[in-house]
């Protein structure tokens, strides 16, 4: 861990303020991702700015009837909270499925959002990598590269987005509100994080001067027919090989309307409203589903150790819309699959 | 008196675990601690052309960075490096020694200074230049130039020759990738000047006096002025039967700076501390139709490092332990450029007895023989490598115990014929077999007037009970209550102790302090002999026992003298005695501890995610001096099991020669949420042979054979044979 | 010899960050450091407060070695600069037991044999009482789970979730 100045910030404005006059500085907020990384060197910011006493920990409804989630409510905490535990279990599932109970109840929602890689390489600073080291080169494209994206990848990098979390928010339509130096603006989570194309070193639209200050949920909350399937390679306390949120709306058998996320195979949270348009006016069975999956998965790209994503990922996505519009989502706790 | 030898006893150390006073290498603070950080070298192979510390020293607070330009003195001969338990073949690696980069990781430079974190700071602004030379970490592509250091002298019939005639054969191929420990406590060790230059360290270690001689001869130091104690050690496994790296970095830095300094590994660092070597099993084995065997051909390639040829027994296990009237091995090693690997619970049987084990199970599918019954159809009472009896075998109990508790009878033969609504269930199992070991130890006892005994001896209590089984043995042996019995023991001022491996801790120091309870007690008989009208008179040391704190006729126990009178009738206030126990070594038996387990898992059919929800290890080990600390021994070996047969694995990049997981994140160890329900039985095992007390050791057969037992379950479950371990959903498919 | 002095260097000294009066209750005690902000929570403890029950397993938040409960809450304190948490509350394994007593949790950690080497005990068993505090887990699967943030590689979890249930029925 570099050396590095400390600062807290006292409202948001200040933050914004703080972190325009440094563009080596970063805000912290549970840290349990950025001092991961500061003590590997991947991260070697010159100042924090510690923004974890703003007041941005409120989780309250909105007039248009969704929710409003502080950034800097813990994960634990909203995934406890009774608006999202009833009316978006979806989301109080993902985040439970991810990390472990202390992680949760350090983490922030927006910390969360800005998750990095668990890319190996990039990682380790003795070896090239584009995310930390522009030019460098991709050491996983022809290196150990079970873990990594089967979609949206470029020759540049093939990372993915670690977050159970923002699967669920992604399925959800979730936006997500920023301020900075020009005020106050709201990116919708698709365009929140990028793909790698060929600027992998910058994994979100955010920019360098702006502050995540909260998350905002439609009303629309798929309580009644949803899941959050997560595959890994234990039982807990693992990244996603493959995770699936699966979110239906029902009429009898038929669809009416249906939102699928796709977390541990892309650069973000995958999403396609093809496969969802796929899904609308269909029966809810195995062949509906089994098109959805074959939609989504257009284009998968597997490389030398995780082509077998693909194949995973697409009967993870059938499963998980079984288990949704069964009304049977998976529990976190319980280890045997629905 | 056994009112404590074969009971369910309580760690006696356990009040000083749980509430955090139980201090371990590198918390021992103390003022004027310096703090060290070490830089690792970022190639595989080559040499330093050249280290440039200028920056990491201007760091304020920085004291000094040790590199091989500017160590104090070490030694230079080669041989000076060999500990105890070093590979015969091969130099050991010498931290900071020169120039030369042998592994990835390999440290290259101390920082000291006077905090951690400025350590850490400094420790990334020593800038390296490297030469680079050509390297090599990938077993496939040294396979063929692997060379043989085991064979038997003189082979079993002929093997190949009997397998190419067998009327069934089975030969396949295993792989166990390289794992690592992962001890839940870094290495570290503190190194304190105690004055009149004399140094104690305080060292994460399985062995104190293996370091303290080992530090003596790098640093030419006399033995009394060098003292190595480790009272509790956060795990090791084998890791820490070998002096590691950062104990000579620390005394390098003590003896630079004549302050004390700390040195404790990161987790990434002490993934170069050693590692279970990456090893591809062939087993070939030949049977007649009636499930008998007519040849065991068991071939291991393990990879070593350049410099040491570091081998265990993989492939002789399965000369021994099924009837066969032929049999071969062969053990070879292939050279990377990796550090040297090390011992990792049950070394050799772990890899070798799985791949044996799953091979048996291919063969029962073979012969449509339950895999049950083909291990009795073969079962040996004697050593088949050497046609000698044991001195106790009751693996066929482990086998019959195991498969009642387990409900083995109700066993579907066909795979994918047992299921659970989406899940596919599996039942397999899976023999054990461990050598039952013992060293030379020495114990000092003193008993004091007030009825309290001080047990010492240099062993190593690495979480395996070792302070609670001396205590218990002791206390039995003293007819003292167990609260009133004091265990030192992790110091290399004690009397003997080896390092704490191979599973011969339990019986080896359990032996030493029987025989100075036996010196001890010939004391007080003679101090109760000179009592007035002594009830003892004519009693002899043998026809006694201490019990509840008398010397008791053990014919006549009405007739004893409390010890308290005979000590103070006798006018001291103490006895001391030291023994030291040697083992005869009696070439008549063969002596293993072996065991039977019965693995179920349930596979989700769909998506493969596999679940070991009940694992029964029916194990004989002779006799049993804790059945609470022993039962978590095996239900700990069994949870590694689990751990080797579904997550573990070490990933190398090639073409950087660098370890990519060497984390707790990635490198995948079970958690919680992992393990079901875990049943340990002990079989009854008396064995009179092997030593007096019966005692065989139970800290590592529990891995042996639980990975194979859940490989041949995952078979039995879905059809599918994974031989490449671990079983990774993907494998599946 | 006389014990070395910090290095002299003609060259200008790179300098470290400044400390910072923090002030922290630690297990009921007022404490006040001076800490400069790149120092965890952990190394506080065990090298500034010698509170070595909180053990370093992978300084990563990776082992739940290193679990203490701030304001309350289970933590893992290797990955939480100690100056973030000036005016927290903060209970170590030191501070369970209570004159002399042990904790329901330290003891049905013993009666259990919860632990083996017992490295990661202190952070199991602050663990735990974060769980117990928590009130959500019931069934053996909801501890399993809720406990997987807290690795024992000497294997003891069968007999860790026994020890909670124990205290859990108690309670």
């Amino acid at each position: 861990m570099i050396n590095f100045q400390y600062a807290r910030a006292a409202d948001v404005a200040d933050a914004v303020r703080q972190i325009a006059a440094d563009p080596k500085a970063k805000f912290i907020a549970g840290g349990t991702n950025l001092i991961d990384l500061m003590k590997e060197e991947v991260e070697r910011p010159s100042r924090l700015i510690d923004i974890s006493r703003l007041p941005l920990d409120n989780v309250e409804e909105t007039s248009g009837g969704g929710v409003r989630i502080g950034a800097l409510v813990p994960n634990s905490d909203l995934a406890h909270h009774p608006l999202i535990a009833q009316r978006y279990p979806i989301l109080a599932s993902a985040i439970l499925a991810g990390a472990s109970a202390q992680l949760r109840n350090m983490a922030s929602t927006g910390g969360n959002l800005l998750q990095r890689t668990r890319c190996y390489y990039f990682y380790d600073i003795a070896t090239p990598c584009n995310k930390r080291e522009p030019g460098t080169g991709c050491s996983a494209v022809n290196g150990v590269n079970r873990m990594h994206a089967i979609l949206g990848t470029s020759e540049t990098c093939i990372a993915t987005h670690p977050s159970d979390m923002c699967v669920a928010l992604a399925a959800l339509e979730a936006k997500v509100l920023v301020a900075g130096p020009g005020g106050q603006r709201t990116i919708a989570f698709a365009d929140f994080h990028r793909l790698p194309g060929d600027t992998p070193h910058r994994d979100t639209n955010l920019e360098a001067n702006e502050i995540v200050t909260a998350i905002e949920l439609p009303a629309r909350g798929f309580a009644k027919n949803y899941t959050y399937l997560k595959i890994r390679d234990r039982l807990s306390y693992a990244f996603a090989l493959v995770s699936v949120a699966a979110a239906l709306e029902l009429d009898g058998q038929a669809i009416k309307e249906a939102r699928l996320a796709l977390g541990g195979v892309a650069h973000k949270p995958w999403r396609d409203v093809n496969a969802e348009a796929s899904l609308r006016g269909q029966a809810a069975n195995r062949d509906s589903f089994a098109r959805a999956a074959e939609a989504l998965l257009h284009g998968a790209k597997g490389y030398a150790h995780n082509t077998f994503k693909i194949d995973l990922a697409r009967r993870a996505i059938v499963r998980a819309l079984a288990q949704a519009s069964q009304g049977t989502p998976q529990s976190q706790s319980s280890k045997k699959i629905r | 008196m056994n009112a404590y030898i074969g009971t369910s006893t309580s760690r006696i150390d356990g009040r000083a675990k749980v509430t955090g006073a139980a201090k371990y290498a590198g918390e021992f603070n103390i003022d004027g601690l310096v703090y060290g950080a070490v830089v690792e070298s970022t190639i595989a192979k080559g040499r330093i052309k050249h280290i440039d510390a200028s920056e990491a020293l201007r760091v304020r607070g920085v004291l000094d960075v040790l590199t091989h330009q500017n160590r104090p003195r070490m030694a230079d001969a080669s041989a000076a490096y060999k500990d105890d338990v070093a590979p015969e073949e091969g130099s050991p690696f010498r931290p900071l020694y020169d120039d030369k980069i042998m592994f990835s990781f390999q440290p290259i430079a101390l920082v000291l200074a006077e905090e951690w974190e400025t350590a850490r700071f400094a420790a990334s602004l020593v800038r390296v230049e490297y030469e680079t030379a050509a390297f090599t970490t990938d077993l496939q592509a040294q396979r063929n130039s692997a060379f043989v250091v085991e064979k038997p002298e003189s082979h079993r019939g002929n093997a190949d020759k009997a397998f190419a005639a067998a009327a069934v054969r089975h030969e396949a191929e295993y792989f166990i990738p390289i794992e690592h420990h992962n001890a839940m406590e870094p290495f570290a060790a503190t190194a304190i000047w105690d004055g009149g230059g004399k140094l104690t360290i305080y060292n994460k270690t399985q062995g104190v006096q293996n370091v303290q001689r080992y530090l003596c001869s790098v640093f030419n130091m006399k033995p009394d002025d060098l003292r190595v104690r480790s009272p509790f050690t956060g795990g090791a496994f084998g890791s820490g039967l070998r002096p590691q790296y950062e104990t000579v970095l620390a005394v390098l830095g003590a003896v630079k700076l004549r302050r004390p300094v700390r040195l404790a590994l990161t987790r990434r660092q002490v993934y170069t501390v050693g590692y279970r070597p990456a090893t591809i099993e062939h087993v070939a084995i030949g049977a007649k139709p009636d499930g008998t065997l007519d040849a065991i051909v068991h071939e291991a390639i393990a990879v070593t490092s350049q410099h040491e040829d570091f081998s265990r027994n993989d492939t002789a296990w399965s000369g021994q332990l099924y009837k066969s009237p032929t049999a071969r091995y062969e053990h070879r090693l292939a050279r990377v450029d990796l550090p040297t690997p090390c011992d990792m619970r049950a070394p050799g049987a772990a890899t070798g007895v799985y791949a044996l084990e799953c091979a048996m199970d291919e063969l029962a599918v073979a012969l449509k023989l339950d895999p049950v019954d083909l291990r009795l159809r073969c079962y040996s009472d004697r050593d088949q490598h050497t046609n000698r009896p044991y001195t106790s075998k009751q693996l066929r109990e482990c086998y019959r115990q195991g498969a009642q508790a387990f409900g083995w009878s109700k066993r579907r033969a066909a795979p994918r014929s047992m299921r659970d609504g989406t899940e596919l269930v599996g039942w397999g199992m899976a023999s054990g077999v461990w050598e039952a070991l013992q060293m030379e130890t020495a114990a000092r006892i003193t008993l004091t007037a007030n009825g309290h005994a001080e047990v010492a001896s240099a062993v190593s209590d690495i979480g395996t009970g070792t302070y609670t089984i001396m205590a218990q043995v002791a206390a039995d042996l003293l007819g003292l209550p167990l609260d009133n019995v004091t265990i030192k023991l992790g110091d290399s001022t004690l009397p003997l102790g080896q390092v704490e491996g191979g599973s011969w801790t339990a019986a080896s120091v359990s032996h030493a302090i029987a025989k100075t309870a036996g010196e001890i007690r010939k004391e007080l008989l003679r101090l109760a002999q000179a009592v007035p009208d002594s009830p003892l008179a004519n009693a002899t040391v043998d026809g006694v026992a201490l019990v509840d704190g008398r010397i008791v006729h053990k014919r006549a126990p009405d007739r004893a003298v409390s010890i308290a009178d005979a000590m103070r009738q006798g006018k001291v206030d103490r006895i001391e005695r030291e023994g030291t126990v040697q083992f005869e070594d009696d070439d008549s038996h063969a002596r293993n501890t072996h065991s039977a387990i019965f693995a179920e898992v349930k596979i989700d059919e769909e998506l493969g995610v596999i679940r070991v929800t009940r694992v029964v290890n029916a194990v004989a080990a002779g006799r049993i001096l804790n059945t609470k600390t022993a039962s978590s021994q095996i239900m700990g070996g069994v949870v590694w099991g689990i751990g080797m047969a579904l997550h573990e694995e070490t990933l190398l990049d090639h073409r950087f020669g660098r370890f990519m997981n060497p984390n707790i994140a990635e490198y995948h160890m079970p958690v919680n949420a992992d393990v079901y329900d875990i049943k340990v039985i002990f079989v009854d095992e008396p064995d009179t042979r092997i030593n007096p007390m019966g005692i065989k050791g139970v800290g590592e057969i529990g891995i042996v054979g639980t990975a194979a037992a859940i490989a041949n379950a995952i078979y039995h479950a879905t059809g599918k044979r994974v031989r490449d371990l671990p079983i990774t959903l993907d494998k599946l498919r | 010899m006389a014990p070395a002095k910090p290095h002299q260097s003609a060259a200008v000294a790179i300098p470290v960050p400044d400390k910072i009066s923090v002030s922290l209750n630690v297990n009921g005690v007022d404490v006040q450091l001076d800490l400069a902000p790149w120092t965890t929570l952990l190394d506080a403890l065990r090298d500034r407060l010698n509170l070595t029950g909180t053990k370093k397993g992978c300084d990563h938040g990776q082992c739940g070695a290193c679990t203490v409960l701030v304001d309350g809450r289970r933590i893992v304190s290797c990955l939480t600069l100690a100056v973030m948490k000036d005016g927290s509350k903060v209970t170590t394994i030191e501070g369970l037991a209570k004159d002399g007593m042990l904790h329901p949790l330290q003891q049905a950690f013993i009666d259990h044999d919860a632990f083996q080497c017992g490295y990661c005990t202190p952070g199991q068993i602050c663990s735990a009482a974060g769980l117990l505090a928590e009130g959500r887990a019931k069934t053996a699967d909801e501890i399993r789970e809720l406990m997987s943030g807290n690795i024992c590689r000497c294997g003891a979890y069968p007999n860790i979730v026994a020890a909670i249930q124990q205290v859990m029925g108690h309670s």
